[in-house]
């Protein structure tokens, strides 16, 4: 496919400039100001006019749940990646807690070639870092990095054990690989709901100690600071934990952090309303976190916004708050939820969004590129000053338990490319 | 919009003290040789109990009965809860039935309130999880009323000076959430007797850990239902050191005023938190408690289901 | 700014509603031969007062004509759990029945200011047969005001007052004053 992208300001790491973009079999063949269709193939050339519009690297989501293997009815691979094509993402890593557990290669390979199959964004299966993150063995870290897995995570459980955490990281120290902690302690949070405070004692609702989080987080971090080996923090929700990571950061130790858009966004008053829509893990904790998480994107102290894109079927949502699982949609509105929250320049969201984490997967060489010649045409195309409104009929994903629907969002995705094809056009996935 | 009663906060001091007058016209109605009212013909009460409460269905159904209201019974055990119908569909489809009131006990904090997002049912909370319990509160409240001889009504008057001790396992109970609300909003002090891993995490009452330092300076002494899950989840270290800090022993029985007014949700666990026999504390309204629970449940129900109007405090009907 | 409806129109002055309660009591009791047996019940919340004036001048009346009299047996009872219109309209208990006599075997004379379409005088007829059998009941009311839509007929009656639908009456020892606008 030939692609002709016009008139657009582009972002990457580079910079901001005013430029046109030429594509042809997938790699970026010409950039400059003045750039004409092509007068000898007229009509095999797909002209994008970006007058207005910002031309990025596409996003990178380091942590969503695809469901396949396993949960089909929530979400499928096809329809995650359709969903993530039409939120700017062109690479995601898909969590492990698959069934089968994503902690052989036979099922990594799988989810892969699923992601292949599908064709609507570059599917990077991660592994588990405990055999069907029981918390007890390790997974072969060298068989599945051989397969192409380069981040290593339990998510939806954090590995209890400090003992196997430290074999864990000792081990993964000379593989290249990266342990990615979801920091909750368990005895901590059982049968927790929401964020331990004023709100949990008014609703009566069991409590999730932001201790639980920062526990763990304080926990790897002195691992880390043990073992050599690198670190990422899934998810970051308090301010107990943005402080932790900046003081580590401040150490030279080899962490990275992300944050969800929900958590820069709501918070824990929402749950008064009971609905289970608002039920996640993390909690949705207090403004004072929120800011505080807000704060370190800002400066930098977490890298990058990942979704957590976390399917459910509504009959699952639509139990006690108790007996609901927890997690809510995020890839189709991702980019208009931070944009709208953040008060950073649109190149800082864009670099959370796109190459910072590319780096944290491992996956720096295809995407997260710069916009220059020879590069790979993973490109996202958006409108930071549209407005919009997530209508649930237009979901790309199976599943429809997001509180976003009807809030207005500021910032839409219109274009997608992938491998130098369109996948999303005008806002509406390509296939 | 149908009308429903989900907690002590959203009926608001003004809702409840209506309740209680209102109450005062069920207990008239519960004095007489025939103590049936035909209001509620027509109306159909259903109570879903998701979580067996034996005592509470029956107090239940006794005031719709006795307001001429037909009930429905649908208990949903925990375990068939788990073959995977949604609480939506369950609601739904007794909703379908044509009812005209859920009354609604759960083990989940917050079901009522989804419920009535799903329904344009009347909603009534009978308990849900550690959350809200307001028909308790409001037989809590009547019943004070009562035996203090406070003429409380939308009128005026209040609790005001009123010494309330609340004792016991405060964080998991509802009672005591709804209940110290209630007194607040008429004007009581409370305080809660509790050690701190009974405690709401986060709470802005007044709280002591030992119920020897408030007993001789209580006017209401509220004791709450201590349950044995309680231990193993080492919440306290074992029962006979809770009845020793917490317990209404026959040694602080002999503390109290004869004024003072001895008070349990139930039921009870006798040598626990009650390790007296209530029956010789000249104080205890326990049994008043039960009594005055049909005549406040009639109330609410009248309140709900008798009155065609969203603002129901306009005045007299002539005609 | 007040409207002339908003003030209404006074038809009967003070003295013509003591008048007519005097005159009513006189009736009462020519009608029962005397007060034994006998008890006025208002119905809450209009009647009460005029029970209240009723038994007083009967009183009176009995004790001028027999040097000595016994007390009027008076109670009141509350009708809006008896209603035909619950859930139609707002609705909300007045004040606390008061019935402490035993009604089985005693006329009773049911007492309210206006008597109007007769629901609420069904109302409170079903609600003191929940108490006992009366061994009958009578019915009193200061103004009848016509557009009845039960048969009910009224045993002793103050004044006949023709009215429309769009007026509302109101009864005090002050007077009878009919205002335009139905009350709700």
């Amino acid at each position: 496919m030939n692609i002709l992208i016009t008139n657009g300001r582009l972002i990457d790491q580079a910079g901001e400039r005013l430029a046109s973009v030429r594509i042809s079999d997938g790699i970026i063949i010409e950039i400059g100001d003045q750039l004409a269709p092509d007068a000898d193939n007229s009509g095999a050339e797909h002209l994008i006019d970006a007058a207005g519009l910002v031309i990025s690297p596409g996003f990178v989501d380091l942590h969503v749940h695809l469901r396949e293997p396993g949960r089909e009815e929530a979400e499928t691979i096809e329809t995650g990646s359709r969903g993530a094509a039409l939120g700017g993402f062109t690479a995601v890593v898909a969590m492990p807690n698959t069934d089968p557990t994503q902690d052989s290669v036979g099922v990594v390979e799988f989810v892969r070639q699923q992601g292949k199959r599908a064709g609507l964004c570059d599917v990077y299966p991660s592994g588990s870092i405990t055999m069907g993150r029981k918390g007890e063995q390790l997974t072969p870290f060298a068989e599945l990095a051989n397969a192409g897995v380069r981040l290593f995570t339990d998510d939806g459980n954090g590995v209890q054990d400090p003992q196997l955490m430290r074999r864990a990281y000792e081990y993964a120290s000379d593989l290249g690989v990266t342990m990615a902690q979801h920091c909750e302690v368990e005895s901590l949070t059982a049968g927790a709901v929401m964020h331990e405070g004023s709100c949990c004692s008014h609703l009566g609702l069991p409590g999730w100690p932001s201790l639980a989080e920062e526990l763990m987080v304080h926990r790897d971090i002195e691992l880390v600071r043990l073992t050599g080996a690198s670190a990422h923090f899934l998810h970051l929700s308090t301010a107990g934990s943005v402080g932790l990571v900046r003081a580590a950061k401040a150490d030279g130790l080899p962490v990275t952090a992300e944050a969800t858009p929900h958590h820069i966004s709501l918070t824990d008053e929402l749950l008064a309303s009971y609905s289970a829509l608002y039920k996640v893990n993390p909690p949705l904790r207090t403004i004072e976190d929120v800011m505080a998480v807000r704060e370190g994107l800002r400066d930098g102290t977490i890298d990058a916004i990942a979704t957590d894109h976390a399917p459910h079927v509504s009959e699952t949502k639509e139990m006690p708050l108790d007996q609901a699982p927890p997690g809510m949609l995020g890839l189709e509105t991702a980019f208009g939820v931070a944009l709208a929250h953040l008060d950073m320049p649109l190149a800082d969201v864009v670099a959370a969004m796109s190459w910072k984490p590319a780096a944290i997967a491992g996956i720096a060489d295809r995407h997260g590129r710069p916009i220059a010649l020879g590069e790979p045409a993973n490109l996202v195309v958006i409108d930071p000053g549209e407005a919009w409104e997530v209508v649930p009929a237009a979901l790309a994903s199976k599943s429809r338990n997001t509180p976003f629907i009807g809030v207005p969002l500021t910032g839409r995705v219109k274009h997608t490319i992938l491998h130098g094809d369109i996948t999303v056009r005008d806002g509406k996935a390509q296939k | 919009m149908s009308r429903s009663l989900l907690s002590i906060t959203e009926l608001g001091e003004t809702g409840l003290r209506r309740m209680l007058d209102t109450s005062d016209h069920m207990a008239e109605v519960n004095r007489r040789p025939n103590p049936k009212v035909p209001a509620l013909r027509g109306k159909t009460v259903c109570n879903v109990f998701f979580e067996d409460s034996t005592r509470t269905r029956l107090s239940f159904e006794t005031a719709a009965k006795r307001l001429s209201a037909d009930t429905m019974n649908f208990s949903v055990s925990q375990s068939s809860l788990n073959k995977g119908e949604s609480l939506r569909d369950t609601v739904e489809t007794i909703a379908a039935m044509g009812v005209d009131a859920f009354v609604i006990r759960h083990g989940s904090s917050g079901a009522p309130w989804q419920i009535g997002e799903w329904t344009s049912i009347s909603v009534i909370n009978a308990g849900d999880g550690w959350h809200a319990h307001p028909t308790q509160a409001l037989l809590d409240m009547y019943t004070v009323r009562t035996a203090l001889n406070r003429p409380i009504s939308v009128d005026g008057g209040s609790f005001d000076g009123l010494r309330v001790a609340m004792v016991g396992d405060i964080k998991h109970s509802r009672v005591a959430r709804s209940t110290t609300e209630a007194f607040k909003l008429l004007g009581a002090n409370v305080t809660w007797v509790s050690p701190k891993t009974l405690l709401p995490p986060v709470h802005d009452e007044s709280v002591v850990a030992n119920l020897d330092e408030v007993i001789e300076d209580v006017d209401v002494l509220y004791l709450l239902r201590m349950q044995n899950e309680r231990m193993s989840e080492a919440l306290v270290p074992h029962l006979r050191e809770y009845t020793a800090r917490f317990g209404l022993t026959p040694e602080r029985a002999a503390r109290i005023g004869r004024h003072v007014l001895v008070m349990h949700p139930g039921p009870m666990n006798r040598g626990v938190e009650m390790a007296v026999d209530p029956g010789e504390l000249p104080g205890s309204v326990i049994n008043q408690q039960v009594t005055n629970g049909i005549n406040v449940r009639m109330a609410v129900l009248f309140e709900l289901l008798g009155s065609g109007s969203e603002n129901s405090l306009t005045g007299n009907t002539e005609s | 700014m007040n409207t002339p409806s908003d003030v209404g129109k006074q038809v009967l002055g003070p003295d013509d509603v003591r008048r007519a309660i005097t005159r009513m009591a006189h009736e009462i009791i020519e009608r029962n031969r005397g007060t034994a047996d006998l008890a006025l019940v208002g119905i809450q919340t209009g009647g009460v007062w005029v029970v209240e004036a009723l038994a007083a001048e009967m009183l009176r009346i009995e004790a001028a004509e027999n040097c000595g009299a016994n007390p009027i047996v008076v109670g009141s009872v509350d009708a809006s759990l008896y209603r035909d219109d619950i859930g139609m309209r707002p609705v909300s208990p007045g004040s606390v029945s008061d019935l402490t006599f035993t009604v089985e075997g005693v006329t009773v004379v049911l007492v309210d200011d206006v008597l109007y379409t007769g629901r609420t005088v069904r109302a409170a007829i079903d609600a003191i047969g929940d108490y006992g059998r009366p061994k009958a009941v009578q019915l009193a009311a200061i103004v009848d005001r016509g557009h009845r839509e039960l048969p009910i007929r009224p045993d002793f009656v103050g004044k006949n007052l023709p009215t429309s639908a769009e007026e509302s009456v109101s009864v005090t020892p002050n007077g009878v004053t009919i205002t335009q606008g139905t009350d709700t």
